[in-house]
């Protein structure tokens, strides 16, 4: 196939890259790489405290239940155990959006493995001991055990649904039902558009619950003051601000008074931003008299209790002219939450504003419903929605194309969200919004994509017993967060020169270490290894961050930062303009000085300020340099209730995967041969860890598109909580070849033009494996994951539709 | 109902009492230096490792030797300290990720995953730098195959692997280059 657009469209890869910045775009090592390859890194996992004790939980084993009894009066009695608590000791709820979470389960358990008792003790054994000394008796009650019994609502989750405590105006929690939020927008006429529409294609497609699997499991350690009563903790956590301020309010106490300590933290994927297993230790903390409590979840603890990503199903019915102009979508998305809403409700909210893909669409309706289910509860997991989403949309798009008979990649151009068009809640797209049709057209081109293949085509290549195929998908994201979201950056120049910036982001792998030091060393023009940001965070002592989620952290403290940098650079004109005698506006700095523009010679190092500056006569003038910088988002907005409407977005990354695989027929495996994945970055900061992001969040990809997934018996216990048979991909899965490939149109508030780009990379690689078993098999597969089992079943069936 | 049976715990008990008494005198070299301690029989090397020795390099993501994060050299074998005990390494040779590097200086595979960055959160990379080392012991010029296999059980999350593969690649080349050189 020869288009337009792809003859004429040229790309940078990862092989290629130049950057025209001297420090930003540049390859630089990771700033922590060496306390990491010397196992010098001190994890939450490692620490350990004077006096510390040793936690253990004990879990309810069914999915719903009425606790009878539970005595622990043996448990206490055995030597070593210090404090033992279960939900009679406390009525502390917890929760981010919605307040519907004790700390302990009480009176009833929600979901299997939700804590109903917990021991401290002087060592482990001795914890794990007391655990099987506590007596406890269920009375067994029929769980809501999917979407279909919840939305029956014959049973509810949470009985007190209406009174539980939520922000308000952002989410709506439905009485006497299991819909913890239901969230929409609503933009034209999709009925009657719908109407006069040519074709109208309905389908539904869904996925499991899928498990984050940081390789560090949740850990914390927490010290509760008993004379002071302050908290002290030292969290395996994303986010010590959000943490600090969920703890104020659900203990009742001031922010000042809780100390968030974040060490090296081994991994996160949205599954460490919140609150987690706080709470619960400051209780055994407290009855201990106050001693720190450590408690580690282990693997399949991980499993069974710790939040997961949520399952999902997305009815989507769309209107299409027969050009192939989609005039009208109406999608319902129904999260399976399970039986907290945590960030659930978020991701819920989120899919009303991207969930209809980067499409130009006049009538459109989404109904998004995070509904409440006994099993293990949902949070944010790399993505946001967005996999989930588009696992829908961009499988739709491809299902469309093959009814109207047209090429996938030209339907999509047709449709493609382009300057001038508004977004599903009416954002008007720019140029500096960033260019969806480069990505598709890059990946498309990077692939060989000639079109589809015809049927005598898959008929030959099935006699060898492996057929090849190709297909390709969206990725559109933008960071979920409050409109008011903000970061601050503090910085210091040490006597040497040396600047040490101090930043309230966590670094869990992402590289927002060496991002930030690389535009400190832009901005002050100074070689990268005279940066040091403080990896340690505190937050007494860091700068305010509101939460390290969404891949908004570069941008956000990235415009923070060049603040911060040109604020240092102001002191320290004003510094220079005094001894050089010279107004400060005629000054310029480069390479380690201030210098006059006019006469460069005249000149002073930025050392030679760093504690302020001795004249030649000794009297000094400054003084240590210190400066500050903060990015608040700007011109976000609540979306409207009913309509959705609004501004969401700080940035909308847009981007493409295109993949090759070939499918042993007979075992139904699939094997990924070529990546291609193109995003629309504005600008790489750092091109050794984009390309990290992009391999890293394309293996993800994989694993959900045809490894992962939760299985549940009858009675909604967890049937794979090991990583024999919850599968993560090793090694031996990597695709032969990825080709990340950067487009940058640079968005004009963004630091460099920069847009966030880390999650984005593993959004939409089950939809392009997907639309490429289309092409491989002549079938649509609608549900995740793709396991060789499915697949192979899919062929024997002879069906052309697999659900 | 459930409840659980007084004779299990008393069992239970009554093992934890006997192992308590029954210490042994483990020697032993780590990291080249002559190890002796007195551990409970029953502990597993990794913790013998982590809590005794405060070698905290090797970690614990799974504790059923399905993830390799806890891998060190014994005896010249990449093994899963999770599943070994202390008492297993009487008179053996071990070495852990924190004797990689030499009189400060970062060894050629350390070196190398720096460069290729194929590390992110570094949870994994203790374990992998391991089943790397061992790798390479016993294939100096491994084929892509014996890659995967060597390193097929240490998971990562957050690299896709393509970065670990190629550091051990060059790690393995540069270390022959070496080798002939001197
Ligand atoms: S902790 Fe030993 S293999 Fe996972
Ligand atoms: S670097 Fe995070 S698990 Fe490998």
């Amino acid at each position: 196939m020869t288009h337009p657009e792809l003859e004429h469209c040229t790309y940078q890869t990862h092989e290629s890259y130049q950057s025209k910045y001297k420090h930003v775009g540049q390859p630089y090592e990771r700033k922590d790489a060496i306390e990491k390859v010397t196992g010098q890194a001190r994890y939450a996992f490692d620490l350990e405290m004077p006096g510390m004790l040793h936690a253990k939980t004990l879990h309810s084993p069914h999915a719903r239940a009425k606790i009878v009894k539970i005595d622990t009066s043996r448990a206490k009695a055995l030597p070593g155990v210090k404090a033992v608590i279960t939900g009679d000791d406390s009525d502390i709820v917890v929760g981010l959006y919605m307040q519907d979470k004790l700390a302990l389960a009480k009176g009833e358990t929600r979901y299997q493995g939700e804590v109903v008792a917990a021991v401290a003790a002087t060592t482990e054994a001795i914890a794990e001991q007391a655990i099987h000394l506590i007596d406890i008796e269920y009375e067994v009650l029929e769980p809501v055990r999917n979407l279909d019994d919840a939305l029956a609502a014959k049973i509810l989750v949470h009985e007190d649904i209406a009174d539980i405590k939520h922000v308000e105006g952002v989410f709506f929690p439905q009485p006497d039902s299991n819909i913890a939020s239901l969230n929409r927008s609503y933009k034209g006429d999709p009925q009657a558009a719908m109407e006069e529409a040519d074709l109208v294609v309905e389908n539904k497609f869904t996925l499991p619950a899928v498990a984050h699997v940081p390789l560090e499991t949740h850990v914390a350690i927490v010290e509760a003051d008993p004379y002071t009563g302050r908290i002290k903790i030292w969290t395996s956590a994303q986010s010590p601000f959000a943490l600090r301020q969920l703890m104020a309010y659900s203990f009742g106490m001031q922010d000042s008074d809780i100390e968030v300590h974040i060490p090296f933290v081994g991994g996160g994927f949205g599954g460490k931003a919140g609150i987690h297993l706080e709470p619960l230790l400051t209780l055994l903390s407290r009855e201990a008299g106050g001693a720190p409590v450590k408690l580690r979840m282990s693997r399949q603890q991980e499993f069974n209790y710790m939040p997961t990503r949520a399952g999902m199903r997305g009815r989507i019915k769309t209107g299409v002219m027969k050009d192939g102009t989609m005039v009208a979508s109406d999608i319902t998305y129904d999260w399976d939450s399970g039986a907290y809403a945590d960030y659930g409700v978020n991701v819920g909210k989120t899919a009303v504003y991207g969930g209809l893909g980067p499409y130009a669409v006049n009538n459109v309706s989404i109904v998004s419903n995070t509904i409440y289910t006994n099993k293990v509860f949902s949070t944010a997991y790399r993505g946001f929605g967005h996999l989930e989403t588009l696992w829908t949309v961009e499988r739709q798009m491809d299902i469309l194309s093959q009814k109207l008979g047209i090429d996938p990649y030209e339907f999509r151009l047709k449709n493609m969200i382009r300057p001038g068009d508004t977004t599903v809640s009416g954002e008007l797209v720019t140029k500096s919004t960033g260019c969806p049709i480069d990505c598709l057209s890059a990946v498309v081109k990077e692939i060989g994509w000639t079109g589809r293949k015809t049927d005598e085509e898959r008929e030959r290549e099935w006699k060898t017993g492996k057929v090849r195929g190709k297909g390709f998908a969206m990725i559109q994201k933008a960071p979920a967060m409050p409109p008011n979201t903000a970061t601050a950056v503090i910085m210091q120049m040490a006597s040497d020169g040396h600047i040490k910036v101090m930043i309230g982001g966590i670094d869990y792998g992402q590289g927002a270490l060496t991002a930030i030091a690389q535009i400190t060393a832009q901005e002050l023009d100074i070689p990268i290894e005279m940066v040091e940001v403080r990896r340690e965070t505190n937050t007494n002592t860091n700068p305010y961050d509101w939460n390290t989620v969404a891949s908004k952290y570069t941008f956000m403290a990235g415009n923070a930062t060049i603040k911060a940098a040109h604020n240092m650079i102001d002191q320290m004109k004003a510094v220079a303009s005094q001894a050089l005698q010279s107004a400060p506006e005629n000054l310029s700095h480069g390479d380690g000085y201030i210098y006059n523009r006019h006469r460069p010679d005249r000149r002073i190092s930025y050392k030679d300020m760093a504690l302020g500056y001795a004249l030649p006569n000794g009297s000094g003038v400054g003084g240590p340099l210190i400066s500050h910088g903060y990015y608040m988002a700007d011109g976000l907005t609540n979306l409207d209730p009913k309509t959705g409407q609004g501004y969401p977005a700080l940035a909308w990354t847009f981007g493409a995967h295109a993949v090759d695989i070939e499918v042993d027929v007979e075992s139904g495996s699939i094997d990924v041969l070529k990546v291609a994945s193109a995003f629309d970055l504005g600008q790489v900061i750092n091109e050794r860890m984009v390309y990290g992001q992009v391999i890293g969040g394309v293996m993800q990809g994989i694993g959900s598109a045809i490894l992962e997934g939760y299985k549940f018996s009858d009675d909604n216990v967890l049937l794979n909580p090991s990583f024999t048979d919850n599968k993560i991909p090793t090694m031996k899965d990597m695709p032969c070849e990825v080709v990340p490939i950067y487009i940058e149109n640079p968005q004009l508030n963004a630091p460099y033009g920069a847009r966030g780009v880390a999650e984005h990379t593993m959004i939409s690689i089950p939809s392009a494996i997907g639309n490429a078993l289309y092409d491989a098999l002549g079938i649509n597969f609608y549900h995740l994951p793709l396991t060789p089992e499915r697949v192979a079943l899919g062929i024997l069936s002879g069906k052309k539709d697999i659900y | 109902m459930t409840t659980h049976e007084d004779k299990d715990l008393c069992a239970l008990e009554a093992a934890h009492q006997e192992s308590q008494e029954r210490r042994i005198v483990l020697s032993l070299t780590v990291n080249g230096k002559p190890v002796v301690e007195e551990v409970d029989p029953t502990m597993l090397l990794l913790h013998f490792l982590r809590d005794k020795l405060k070698l905290f390099g090797a970690k614990e993501a799974c504790g059923e030797g399905e993830c390799g994060a806890c891998t060190i050299i014994l005896n010249g074998e990449a093994v899963t300290s999770c599943l070994v005990l202390a008492a297993e390494a009487q008179g053996a040779e071990i070495v852990t990720v924190e004797g990689l590097s030499k009189d400060g200086e970062l060894s050629i595979l350390q070196q190398e995953f720096v460069f290729e960055d194929a590390l992110q959160c570094g949870f994994c990379t203790p374990g992998m730098l391991m089943s790397a080392r061992a790798l390479i012991d016993r294939h100096p010029d491994p084929t892509d195959e014996e890659i995967m296999e060597g390193m097929g059980g240490n998971l990562c999350r957050c690299t896709g692997y393509h970065q670990i593969f190629d550091a051990v690649k060059r790690a393995a080349k540069r270390e022959r280059e070496e080798l002939n050189r001197s």
